[in-house]
């Protein structure tokens, strides 16, 4: 009971050292509630079928990044625990020197752990109930669902859940407690608080080399990641190498600059000697002499926050963006023609499938049992056509070098694909694109995906002149032109040769008229014929009626669905993961800070005695903390800057006319979050060195 | 010579109406400029009380103090801070150096506080850490000296502002007995060469007799005093003794 009592009263007492600490606890219990809770949430939207799907492989891959959270969490939760124990060491020596044994004061440990996990699971999962119906609008508005029907949603799963996972977490820090404990020995305990500190100065000519080296490593990572060209494609490979060099260049980095920059202010006397700055300095490189490690954990945390938030934010901006224009029609059916008996064997095919390959769309559809007229309206039809001469080697002419280098998976001596002016119009007017228009021997080409476009528009600039069936072409444009002929959630073209109808000659049963698209909208006028037209086409029996026919497509409600669903998730999980590490960073500084601040109580006393005003020393003591914070921010911002460039060019066929307004929420995030554990850490610390008058 | 400590019948009480302490008890007494007085007294006497209330960490329940005219009791915010960094240096037990900064940034720190220029700063530390012959331990860390330099380094900090009264709480309690006699020499040094004023609070006769006047104080009230006079360190320090012994209690045990 005493010990209960005890225990009890010891939180009440050092509340302003846990303060942060239960903060923490409660934010990390609300996020994992609420992104567990997130399945309960999508069940009461009224959505199709296939959003179902999506959200269930949301959900499950959100529950294992609960995994790896709740070991994130963990970790964060041990580190701080010990973190505070050791504060505790003076107290701890009382009761031992009271001859209270260290199986008591480990049961101490045990009950406050217990009242702060309580209280912690309690506050945080009512604040995190409170804020999972703040998401479900976000839910509903991710998935495109109607929310009039606005319920309040409970999970108890989530509950359940986060219950464990912490239960978990908390049992792990009463072991960590108890071996600590047990390990300390009476005398550290009394002396810890005698510590006098060695200030180790380091060598600056050692620190200079090795800032050198930093920086020289961290330009060269900056350099392979955000040159799009030549190089990236090796640098998509060893991006791991690049990280990896990148995190021991950051902590060089600190350990230099941590040096570096006393001696430097030093030697401008203006600065060092001017009211309290050589205190501060002071205080700061006594620190980061030993929190160099921690600087780097901090800062590399901050820099994937800030990439993974803004590029899963952008992620799914552009993929909406994209959709409208790149799903302009309801139904789009493709199908393999004219399959010649000689590729029979390479690949595969049953006898039936090449018959049906000689069939047109219409015809199969009618073989399919489905009544083309009563279903459809603005059929538009268009074929592909290959010339075997006209690869991706002839076609690119002298650039061909370059895009090996970019592309080196890419089969060179695969057929370029080719379209008729007249059949690709038709196609441009349904899909809201541009017409043209070719002489005789001019070509054009069309296509969307940025960085080959980028490639071709080189080998069009130097006007490379084409042989296509037997007849030579020269470009119109000096550039690719904008357009597509395939619909889908990206943009995936990466060109088609569109040439006057005259030029290609061939045959309808020739293998040269290698495939048929055939895009068409629904005759329907409400949403529900359009669903049951929908279902008639993907109708999973059909290919098991007729395995022979080989009939594909996509429908504008599949790339939607896919498409929202992906964005969803994407988005979920990088809010979810990028929360997490933004808190995690901010409050492993924000103890630290405020654990020295408690250090620190007689320096500041002294240095009132001495006659620093307030001002002076709250001054001093927000510039110490704003250094701390904003040090590892600002390079994390600066690695950012170079690890977005390399998001952009990985994620380029999602778009990235977003990317700002993305960046922009997740500075939000970052000013809300990290500004606040700021803002709490210095009022704390304030409020810790007043002047206590008798 | 002029008064630069007034005391004027000063109370400091503790505790609520039912439970009431006097540690101070209508204390008047005055220090002329160039003095170098100690405060003597058993422990809970009131002495560290008192020094607390004129160095202003602490306030007094009524009477005056003033300080080269000026009544510190009245002052608040920016007036007390500047009164504490420009007419008081502190010198305490136990130091109180910043361990993070060398001796001379420790000295330098007292300056750039009262914001004075960089380029005076220099001077004016090697100067005083002549005075104090402490000039081979400025570029050394509080951890890497002797606890005798330690408190030379502080006195050096304490003086360097040029105050009106230097105020040393028990200066050599935490110090052996060479590294004692060698502060309290500085002190004397300093006191006669460069007419500092100091007011030191000890329980120790030893150190007391390096005074030129002794004030002894007993339940919070004014026992006895005693000047040097003409007489030797050696008379004076027997002269200590024998009124310690007139006092009894406690402060034998402190011998």
């Amino acid at each position: 009971m005493m010990l209960c009592k005890l225990s009890l009263k010891n939180i009440k007492k050092s509340f302003k050292d846990y303060t942060i600490y239960f903060f923490t606890l409660i934010l990390g219990v609300a996020i994992f509630y609420v992104f567990n809770a997130i399945e309960s949430q999508t069940v009461l939207l009224q959505t199709k079928q296939s959003t179902y799907d999506i959200i269930e492989m949301m959900t499950q891959t959100l529950s294992a990044v609960s995994v790896f959270v709740s070991f994130i969490l963990g970790f964060l939760i041990i580190y701080a625990s010990r973190f505070l124990i050791k504060r505790r060491n003076k107290e701890f020596a009382v009761y031992m020197t009271l001859g209270m044994g260290k199986r008591k004061i480990s049961m101490i440990l045990f009950i406050e752990t217990i009242a702060i996990g309580i209280l912690s699971l309690g506050v945080g999962l009512a604040l995190g109930i409170a804020l999972s119906q703040l998401m479900s609008l976000l839910v509903a508005n991710m998935f495109e669902a109607d929310m009039t029907n606005f319920a309040f949603t409970f999970s108890k799963a989530a509950l359940i859940k986060t219950v464990i996972y912490f239960s978990i977490m908390y049992l792990l820090v009463m072991i960590f407690n108890t071996v600590q404990v047990s390990r300390c020995k009476l005398i550290d305990l009394i002396n810890a608080n005698k510590r006098s500190e060695k200030i180790k100065m380091k060598n600056p000519i050692l620190c200079t080399i090795i800032f050198l080296v930093a920086v020289m490593i961290l330009g060269y990572c900056y350099y392979k990641v955000s040159i799009p060209d030549g190089t990236s494609s090796s640098t998509v490979k060893d991006i791991g190498i690049i990280i990896a060099l990148g995190s021991l260049s950051t902590f060089l980095l600190f350990w230099s600059l941590s040096g570096l920059m006393l001696k430097i202010v030093q030697m401008m006397h203006k600065v060092y000697y001017k009211g309290l700055n050589s205190f501060t300095l002071r205080q700061i490189s006594s620190k980061i002499n030993t929190t160099v490690f921690s600087m780097t954990i901090i800062c590399l945390m901050l820099f994937v926050t800030i990439c993974v938030l803004s590029s899963s934010l952008s992620i799914k901006n552009s993929m909406t963006a994209n959709l409208k224009e790149l799903a302009p029609a309801d139904i789009e059916l493709t199908k393999k023609r004219n399959i010649p008996k000689e590729l029979q064997e390479d690949y595969g095919y049953t006898d039936g499938q090449i018959d049906s390959s000689y069939k047109t769309i219409s015809e199969t559809l009618e073989d399919l049992n489905i009544d083309e007229e009563k279903y459809l309206t603005d059929q538009t039809t268009i074929h592909i056509y290959t010339d075997s001469s006209l690869t991706y080697a002839t076609s690119m002419g002298k650039t061909l070098d370059k895009m090996k280098k970019m592309y080196p998976y890419l089969d060179y001596t695969s057929p370029e694909v080719i379209v008729k002016l007249s059949e690709y119009n038709k196609v441009a007017k349904i899909f809201n694109n541009e017409t043209y228009s070719l002489d005789d021997d001019e070509y054009m080409v069309i296509g969307d995906y940025e960085s080959m476009i980028n490639l071709r528009n080189e080998a069009l600039a130097e006007d490379t002149p084409l042989t296509i069936f037997g007849k030579e072409l020269t470009p119109k444009y000096k550039e690719v032109k904008n357009g597509f002929i395939e619909m889908s959630s990206n943009h995936i073209t990466d060109g088609i040769i569109v040439v006057p109808d005259d030029v290609i000659n061939v045959a309808d049963d020739s293998p040269q008229m290698e495939e048929e698209y055939m895009i068409a909208n629904y005759k329907a006028s409400d949403e529900k014929t359009k669903e049951e037209i929908e279902a008639t086409f993907t109708n999973p029996e059909l290919n098991d009626l007729y395995p022979d026919i080989t009939l594909e497509g996509t429908t504008r409600i599949a790339i939607y669905d896919a498409s929202v669903g992906l964005g969803a998730m994407i988005t979920f999980i990088g809010l979810y993961l990028g929360i997490i590490f933004l808190i995690s960073s901010a409050a492993l500084l924000a103890l630290k800070e405020l654990s020295e601040s408690t250090d620190n109580i007689t320096r500041y006393t002294m240095l009132r005695r001495i006659g620093a005003s307030d001002k002076q020393l709250n001054r001093a003591l927000f510039r110490q903390i704003a250094i701390f914070f904003f040090f590892p921010l600002l390079i994390a911002i600066i690695h950012s800057i170079f690890g977005i460039k390399f998001c952009i060019f990985i994620l380029e066929t999602f778009g990235k006319d977003e990317m700002l307004a993305s960046v922009g929420m997740t500075m939000i995030f970052l000013i809300l979050i990290y500004g606040g554990y700021f803002l709490i850490t210095y009022y704390c610390s304030k409020n810790i060195i007043k002047e206590k008058r008798l | 010579m002029s008064t630069i400590l007034k005391i004027e019948n000063i109370e400091k009480y503790y505790g609520n109406r039912s439970n009431l302490t006097k540690a101070i008890d209508k204390i008047s007494f005055e220090v002329e400029e160039g003095e170098f007085v100690a405060i003597m007294g058993a422990s809970g006497s009131g002495k560290t009380t008192l020094l607390n209330c004129i160095s202003t960490i602490d306030r007094v329940t009524s009477g005056h103090i003033y300080v080269a005219g000026l009544d510190i009791t009245k002052l608040k915010g920016n007036k007390l801070n500047r009164y504490r960094s420009h007419e008081l240096g502190f010198i305490f037990q136990d130091f109180n150096l910043l361990d993070t900064l060398t001796a001379y940034e420790n000295i330098a720190l007292a300056l750039s506080i009262q914001n004075v220029k960089t380029g005076q700063i220099g001077k004016r530390v090697n100067e005083v850490a002549r005075k104090l012959d402490i000039q081979d331990v400025l570029q050394k860390y509080p951890y890497q000296m002797s606890g005798g330099q330690k408190q030379r380094v502080a006195s050096a900090r304490a003086i360097i502002t040029n105050p009106k009264l230097v105020l040393a709480d028990e200066p050599t309690g935490a110090l052996d007995s060479k590294s004692s006699k060698m502060l309290l020499e500085s002190f004397n040094h300093l006191n006669k060469e460069f007419k500092t004023t100091i007011l030191m609070v000890t329980h120790d006769a030893f150190t007391a007799s390096y005074a030129s006047r002794v004030i002894f104080i007993k339940d919070g009230k004014i026992f006895n005093e005693i000047r040097k006079g003409d007489k030797s360190r050696k008379e004076f320090f027997n002269q200590i003794i024998d009124v310690v012994t007139l006092l009894g209690g406690d402060l034998n045990d402190a011998l």
